[in-house]
């Protein structure tokens, strides 16, 4: 079995609104110093397939068919 | 002239829908589950508004790879027309049918309201009975309507005729880019918007801006 983390990012240029609203809490929290704040997702996958190469092609294809809008998302796929 | 309507789990304005296209056309639509993979002869589908699949993911993801999607995406690249409104513009754009992504409102507040629309493109089959320029009434109601396109993209709806829709005076409510609140297929058969032009077809509902939209796409006199 293989395990996997699914990060999505949005683009660069695309307004966060939330990642701004965060960082508003984050400086009413008293956290001086914090810049941009933009929010993501993860996915974390266990996969039947044991071909590392083989399971990140697939998962490439499910970022691209569904767990990322690359429109405004960027992703990456990392192996353990 | 015939219509279907598209139906999936956590769309809530299927039945606002389905009363809109039975009074305007004289006739109920059919309807068609998420996991049809066939639509009827018709010559409009409607996918309407909602939360289907709980928004889960990003809103219309989920509904977007269904089955029923690709029958619907097989019939607009045959003609037919189709019409998402709210949930369903989120659906077409997560299917690919229409360029772009419906992002978090602004605000991040949910807003449901009336907006004033500028019909930006009075020569479409959905808004042939508008006058350019003219402005109507219609009622929103969502978290997710803030329009994105990337540069080019936005350039070439704009260059192409195909924002259709435009929050008019001030009111775009969710910050949407250039004000969209619509745009249009460059074939020119496949409408997305966030208003719901279903909810203000008649003097119950306190006017009825939205229904020469349904009327010129299903051909019938005002």
């Amino acid at each position: 079995m293989i395990k996997a983390r699914i990060t999505v990012t949005l683009k660069n240029g695309v307004l966060d609104p939330q990642g701004k609203a965060i960082e508003h809490a984050l400086s009413g929290l008293g956290f001086g110093g914090v810049g941009q704040v933009r929010q993501g997702k993860v996915f974390d996958l266990e996969l039947a397939e044991t071909d590392k190469a083989k399971a990140k092609a697939d998962l490439k294809a499910m970022c691209d068919k569904l767990l990322a809008n690359t429109v405004i998302e960027n992703y990456a796929v990392e192996i353990a | 002239m015939k219509s279907a309507v598209v139906l999936l789990p956590g769309l809530n304005r299927d039945r606002d829908m389905i009363a809109a296209l039975t009074k305007i056309s004289g006739q109920a639509p059919a309807t068609v589950w998420q996991t049809d993979t066939e639509i009827p002869d018709v010559d409009l589908i409607a996918i309407p508004g909602g939360f289907s699949f709980g928004d889960y993911l990003r809103c219309g993801a989920i509904a977007a790879r269904m089955p029923v999607m690709r029958a619907v995406a097989e019939k607009a690249a045959k003609g037919v027309m189709v019409i998402g409104v709210c949930n369903g513009f989120q659906i077409l754009v997560e299917a690919g049918l229409l360029p772009g992504a419906l992002m978090r409102n602004a605000s991040l507040k949910f807003v449901c309201r009336q907006v004033k629309l500028e019909i930006a493109n009075a020569n479409t089959m959905f808004t042939r009975r508008y006058q350019p320029g003219q402005i109507i009434r219609t009622p929103v109601a969502h978290h997710d309507g803030n329009y994105f396109a990337d540069a080019d993209t936005l350039a070439r709806l704009e260059g192409e005729g195909q924002v259709v829709f435009r929050y008019a005076e001030g009111t775009n409510p969710n910050g949407s880019i250039n004000d969209i609140a619509g745009i249009i297929s460059e074939k020119g058969n496949v409408l997305g918007l966030m208003p719901h032009p279903e909810n203000l077809i008649e003097a119950a509902h306190g006017g009825s801006d939205g229904r020469a939209l349904f009327e010129g796409a299903l051909g019938i006199a005002a």
